[in-house]
């Protein structure tokens, strides 16, 4: 299953913790779109995914200039 | 159990930890922990727990705050000079995270008490300054199947070690209460307020570390350092077959009240 999440209205370190929190609820090989505004939550959300277990298939830049997607996987 | 906006905000530093999680708070949340004694250990104690969003706090403890607390009871204030300890250190419980459920218990714990008031907590923090208590503390635990972490304070020194069932206990290492009056408290000998501090957090990570289930505990292990060399030693023990509540073979079977020092009776300064 594939879900979307945006914090592009949340802060660091706000942005990985609701990243985090919706990743709780899915199954493993549950996709998780997150998007998220360019600067440190493009850089921190992907990295700390990745930390933390999560794999970061993509990191796209949306339709919307500066808002950028990221797609995990559980 | 789902967090609130303002919980997910308030515990993000925990949920953030890989280790913690969504899930380690919410069994922290989910937590029962009984502290004995509000002074100098109890209140880091207490703060930590109670910062931490531990579901349930149960303290105990039958004195009143006097002056001479303040330098290391860091829940009391000023204003809570001969104010019950258990009501002062509940109100800053509430300031501090009003999610935490506080019981309070204004007595002394004893034998008579203590099998009922243990039973209903996941983990006692022992955070009295006198003998008698903590062997009881360590008994009543021991024969309930309880964990616990044992404190201690002196001078410039401080000792911890955690138990669960199975695990050594305080008894395996300390077979009895010295004699009363045979070794000074903190009341007589006086302590560096910040060691309280020092072993205190030390206790309430071993609290957290339970609940959570994250990383090992102070388990068949003593830690003790000094502060003024502020150096730390762990030294590795077992349960002893021999212990006389632990062992195979207990000669302990039911709670009994030590006697206590004259001078913790009388003196409150
Ligand atoms: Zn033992």
């Amino acid at each position: 299953m594939t879900y979307n999440l945006d914090v592009t209205k949340e802060h660091c370190p706000m942005t990985f913790v609701k990243t985090k929190i919706e990743l709780n609820k899915l199954r493993k090989g549950d996709i998780l779109n997150v998007k998220v505004i360019a600067g440190e939550p493009l850089e921190n959300v992907p990295r700390s995914a990745t930390e933390q277990g999560f794999n970061v298939l993509s990191v796209t830049e949306t339709a919307t200039p500066g808002i950028y997607n990221i797609e995990i996987e559980k | 159990m789902n967090f609130t906006e303002d919980q997910i905000i308030r515990y993000s530093r925990h949920i953030l930890l890989q280790d913690v999680g969504v899930d380690g708070q919410e069994k922290i949340s989910k937590g029962k922990v009984l502290i004995v004694g509000a002074g100098g250990l109890g209140a880091p104690v207490a703060f930590y727990l109670a910062a931490a969003g531990v579901g349930t706090i149960g303290i105990i403890d039958g004195d009143v705050v006097d002056l001479s607390n303040l330098q290391r009871q860091i829940i009391h204030f000023t204003q809570d000079v001969d104010k019950p300890k258990v009501l002062s250190a509940k109100e800053k419980i509430s300031q501090l995270n009003p999610d935490v459920n506080v019981i309070t218990y204004q007595t002394l714990l004893s034998s008579e008490n203590a099998p009922e008031i243990i039973n209903d907590y996941d983990f006692v923090v022992d955070g009295t300054d006198n003998f008698p208590v903590k062997f009881l503390i360590n008994d009543a635990c021991v024969i309930a199947g309880k964990p616990f972490s044992h404190g201690g304070i002196l001078r410039f020194d401080g000792q911890t070690l955690t138990h669960v069932p199975g695990t050594a206990c305080y008894r395996c290492l300390f077979h009895a209460p010295p004699p009363p009056n045979a070794v000074p408290t903190c009341s007589q000998a006086g302590v560096l307020g910040a060691i309280a501090g020092m072993l205190g957090t030390i206790q309430a990570a071993e609290v957290l570390k339970y609940l959570t289930g994250v990383g090992e505990l102070l388990t068949n292990k003593l830690l003790s350092f000094n502060a003024k060399t502020m150096e730390f030693r762990t030294i590795k023990t077992k349960r002893s077959e021999k212990c006389p509540v632990c062992g195979s073979n207990p000669t302990i079977t039911q709670l009994v009240d030590y006697a206590q020092a004259a001078c913790e009776i009388k003196t409150k300064r």
